[in-house]
């Protein structure tokens, strides 16, 4: 089993385009693993349990790595987490378990998810089956959306002896994590391994039906004990400037959706390429189109360095990328003549600060410059599924800003039968995977509470989700 | 899943894993708390004379930024009323009467003390007794503990008096302190002692420091000897408890043995069923870590034994102690080679100095030519034919699987050194004649 260690080096001249698209850390070997986990100190009620919204039993499942364990080290990962293969990989864990690791004080932080995927390979590897479905309890559940929270939500009631149908409009299951995640980051084939475990838990997964399209809010509602609502977010919303609509102008999400599902080598992207938005899809966009091969990638944003919102540790990537930053610069229009041939910004500079502590960027008048490029990519966030969020007001479904309502200690909404978690609940704090597969085990542990009336087996686990450790 | 249960002659426990008599099995609280965790059974922290306690009570090695590979201490028995304990005792009996609960004893070498303590433990509704012959420091200046322990005739005789009262298993604790480990066994068994245990603590001063010059533990100025226990000590307990498991006398008995001494993780329990335990004890590691290492060393065992294909832990127990054999019979034919694996090699060269400086001087630092390009660093080569096979580099090598000792056929006869003697007496008393044997044997030493 012993391999050596390979650093990673990272030469983009080196390698050929499937090689740049191998995830970005390489497994650890077995020795690397057992080292890692014999520095933990084994803490009790630590830190990192603490600061992992699904609350995983970390000490737990490295000592059963050192130990030789690592079948119920994997074990104690699901029991917490049933999407830990996804997680291992797309936690920022700088910013939570590894983030409070005591260990960081005088020390490095131990290696938290990449430990976690080494569980989670070995169990893959072998193919071990953990958990079975429940013993029937007659109970019927409808969850829309396949993405982590809908997973989630499915696995864990058919844990507890629900008949869970899972609806999802695309063509694959799997959410932002088989269409969203770079795939250095999580390769397809890790995310549909983890549906396919939530399906032989007994979940009907029925991809290509789009909820409130092919089949009504109010047919779910009446056919099934309950409803969860997991649809995440839309495609990335309009710039509003002129040109957007010129060949050459993509949506950020299907920009990364390609990279996921097509042929590398098929995938145009531009030799000048100008990516807005300086959030973690921007950077995501920005480094894939470096490995495709695009000569220059520059990120357009109208505030400063301060305000990113990209996580720390993904800007420090993007540099390494060879990405370049354009602060305070504002977008005003896409030129060029049936296709892109630049984008015409006008610099920024910072005013007082706004409601939320950040300083409102003012344009800097005459200063406008067209940024020559042949490819543009949104990367502004993401829309409401604003036709759905209005469908279920009917019923009487309370929704902010477009997200929909829920008490955070159920998952609940205003309509008793109605549950929602993941991205679309997501108002306030970091839109997340691990976030996201916590709300699903909330709302799973409150349906049984309410349908079958006892308390769940694995409430000891649940909390509302703690935003991440900043 | 693997059935882990035990039947320790007569005493069920859902598991082979029992808190050693020691701290963690201190007081009611604590041992429930221990079952409720998942531990089989607990031997009490032992109960009886009464005692005054010191501080600091333990020392600890720490090994290379690595804490507590082993524990020493001076604490003595439990010092807790007598009374309580055995209220406390009779309590979580009543509240776990699926777990083993077992209660160490110790007081003065009378015959009455010793019959009155093993009636009173009776009350409580326990399951067996340890008498503790092995407490290295305290106890055995008082002629309790290892002061039994260490004397054959004294183990044999207060194991009579415990037996001639006690209705339940008595399983008799063996000193490690002795230079024969065989003797005090034979005499539990002379004793008609249901079961052994072993081994408590050994002797051991943990160090010194260089800026007080004080004593490791320091107790108030002083220090002394006290009784070393940990992973530090576990190939002791395991050549004690395969010496004592495999001792035709014990094994005619058929008494079971508890193992204990080093036990942390379910592999290293593994290992001393392998040689004939039947249930561990630990204390060391849950001083260190707490009640919930059981959940690993549960699921640990119960996942190997799947692997192996093991229904029961009856099927494992003992199974490499027919492998315990003497130098006089082991195989001077067998011979083993180093090899060094060039792709796996990085070069540190701790092989090659260890070689060249504490065994045969026969690694070369060559030149080589991989993948038809010359190597920049020298690679070690092992000269086979100098190799004496002692293992010695492959030991100090930090790369898994790098060097490889490899059994090679040198056509040398397969006799022992015992049948040697019997067959050859010339060659084994006379230089020239172990020359001339070894041309004939084709051995070649370097
Ligand atoms: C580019 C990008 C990178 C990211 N990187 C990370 C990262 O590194 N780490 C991290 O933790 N998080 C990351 N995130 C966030 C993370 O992916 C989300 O928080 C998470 O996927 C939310 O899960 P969800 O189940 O709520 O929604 P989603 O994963 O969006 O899944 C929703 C699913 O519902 C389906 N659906 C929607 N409407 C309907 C309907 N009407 N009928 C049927 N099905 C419907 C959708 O097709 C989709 O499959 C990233 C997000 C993006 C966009
Ligand atoms: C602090 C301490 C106190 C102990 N007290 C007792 C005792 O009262 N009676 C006894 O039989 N053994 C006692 N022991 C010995 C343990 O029961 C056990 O035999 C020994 O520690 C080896 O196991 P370990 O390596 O798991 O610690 C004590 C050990 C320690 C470390
Ligand atoms: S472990 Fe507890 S009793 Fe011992 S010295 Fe520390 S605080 Fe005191």
């Amino acid at each position: 089993m012993a391999e050596h260690y390979k650093p990673v080096k990272y030469k983009a001249w080196e390698l050929n385009l499937e090689e740049r698209f191998q995830e970005y850390h390489p497994p650890l070997s077995e020795r690397e693993a057992v080292l890692e986990a014999n520095r933990c100190l084994y803490c009790h009620d630590a830190p990192c349990m603490v600061a992992c919204p699904t609350h995983i039993d970390i000490p737990t499942f490295i000592k059963k790595i050192s130990t030789g364990n690592v079948k119920g080290s994997a074990k104690t990962i699901l029991e917490a987490n049933l999407l830990g293969a996804t997680c291992s990989r797309v936690c920022p864990v700088e910013e939570l378990c590894e983030g409070a690791c005591v260990m960081k004080h005088d020390h490095k932080p131990i290696m938290i998810g990449r430990l976690q995927r080494y569980a989670m390979d070995y169990a893959a590897e072998k193919n071990i089956k953990f958990f079975q479905a429940g013993k029937a309890n007659g109970y019927k559940v409808a969850v829309i959306g396949s993405g982590p929270a809908g997973l989630s939500c499915a696995g864990e009631l058919a844990k507890l002896g629900f008949d869970v149908t899972c609806f999802e409009k695309k063509e694959m299951a799997g959410g932002l994590s088989t269409y969203g995640i770079v795939v250095f980051r999580e390769p397809v084939e890790v995310s549909l391994a983890e549906v396919k475990r939530i399906e032989d838990l007994g979940v009907k997964v029925k991809t290509g039906v789009n909820v409130g399209v092919d089949i009504k809010f109010e047919d779910l509602i009446e056919q099934y004990d309950a409803v969860f609502i997991g649809m995440g977010m839309g495609n990335v919303p309009d710039l509003s400037i002129p040109g957007e609509d010129i060949p050459g102008v993509l949506d950020g999400l299907d920009f990364i959706e390609e990279t996921k599902v097509k042929k590398l080598a098929d995938i145009k992207a531009g030799s000048r390429v100008c990516v807005i938005g300086a959030g973690n899809t921007g950077i995501d966009c920005a480094t894939i189109a470096r490995r495709l091969g695009s000569e220059r990638v520059t990120i357009v944003y109208r505030r400063s360095e301060a305000e990113m919102t990209a996580y720390h540790f993904e800007y420090q990537f993007a540099l390494g990328e060879g990405v370049s930053f354009m602060f305070l610069t504002q977008p005003v229009e896409v030129v060029g003549n049936g296709k892109v041939e630049g984008l015409k910004c006008i610099r920024m500079d910072l005013g007082a600060p706004d409601k939320s502590g950040r300083r409102v960027p003012e344009p800097v008048k005459g200063s406008e410059f067209v940024m020559p490029c042949d490819m543009v990519i949104k990367a502004i966030g993401q829309k409401k599924h604003k036709n759905v969020v209005d469908a279920l007001a009917k019923f009487g479904v309370k929704s902010e800003n477009g997200y929909v309502l829920v008490d955070s200690e159920t998952c609940r909404s205003a309509h008793p039968k109605i549950f929602a978690g993941g991205d679309c609940i997501r108002n306030k704090g970091e839109a997340s995977t691990v976030a996201a597969v916590q709300d699903g085990k909330i709302a799973a542990a409150a349906i049984y509470k309410q349908l079958v009336g006892a308390t769940s087996p694995n409430e000891k686990h649940i909390e509302p989700v703690l935003s991440p450790v900043k | 899943m693997a059935n882990l249960e035990i039947d320790f002659c007569g005493i069920k426990s859902p598991n082979p894993f029992w808190l050693a008599s020691a701290p963690p099995a201190n007081s009611a609280y604590q041992v429930q708390k221990a079952f409720s965790e998942g531990w089989g059974g607990a031997v009490w922290k032992t109960i009886g004379a009464p005692v005054l306690n010191v501080s600091n009570r333990y020392g600890t090695i720490d090994y290379k930024g690595s804490k507590i590979i082993g524990l020493n201490n001076v604490e003595l028995i439990s010092d807790r009323p007598i009374e309580l304990n055995l209220r406390e005792i009779a309590e979580t009996k009543r509240n776990f009467p699926n777990n083993a609960v077992i209660v160490s004893v110790m007081v003065e070498s009378k015959k009455e003390a010793w019959q009155e303590v093993v009636k009173r433990v009776e009350e409580t509704g326990a399951d067996g007794f340890e008498l503790n012959f092995g407490c290295p420091h305290g106890m055995s200046e008082r002629g309790m503990g290892a002061a039994m322990g260490q004397v054959p005739d004294y183990t044999c005789m207060v194991t009579e008096w415990v037996m001639e009262v006690a209705t339940k298993p008595v399983i008799v604790k063996l000193t490690p302190n002795v230079t024969d480990i065989v003797q005090p066994a034979r005499a539990a068994v002379r004793g008609r002692a249901s079961a052994l245990s072993l081994i408590n603590t050994v002797n051991s001063i943990m160090g010194v420091d260089l800026d007080s010059f004080e004593i490791k533990p320091n107790v108030g100025g002083k220090g002394g000897h006290g009784g070393y226990a940990g992973q530090a000590v576990k190939p002791i307990a395991l050549h004690l408890l395969s010496a004592v498991a495999s001792d035709l006398e014990v094994q005619k008995a058929r008494l079971p043995i508890s193992g204990m001494g080093g036990v942390e993780t379910w592999r290293d329990a593994v290992e001393f069923m392998l040689l004939g335990a039947t249930s561990v004890q630990v204390c060391t590691a849950v001083m260190h870590w707490g009640f919930r290492i059981v959940d690993d060393m549960i699921e640990g065992m119960s996942n190997w034994m799947d692997d192996k294909g093991f229904l029961t832990v009856y099927d494992f127990i003992g199974k490499s102690l027919p492998r315990i054999s003497n130098f006089g019979d082991f195989d001077l034919g067998f011979q083993t080679t180093a090899r060094i694996n060039p792709d796996k090699c990085i070069h540190c060269n701790l092989c090659y100095i260890a070689c060249n400086d504490a065994a045969h001087q026969c690694i070369d630092m060559k030149s080589l030519q991989l993948n038809g390009e010359t190597m920049t660093a020298l690679q070690p080569v092992v000269r086979e034919e100098d190799c004496v096979g002692c293992a010695l580099c492959s030991r100090v090598c930090p790369v898994d699987d790098c060097i490889s000792m490899v059994e090679i056929d040198t056509g040398r006869p397969h006799i022992t050194w015992n049948e040697l003697s019997k067959s050859r007496p010339d060659v084994v008393s006379d230089w020239d004649k172990m020359e001339q044997y070894r041309k004939e044997a084709n051995i070649h030493i370097h």
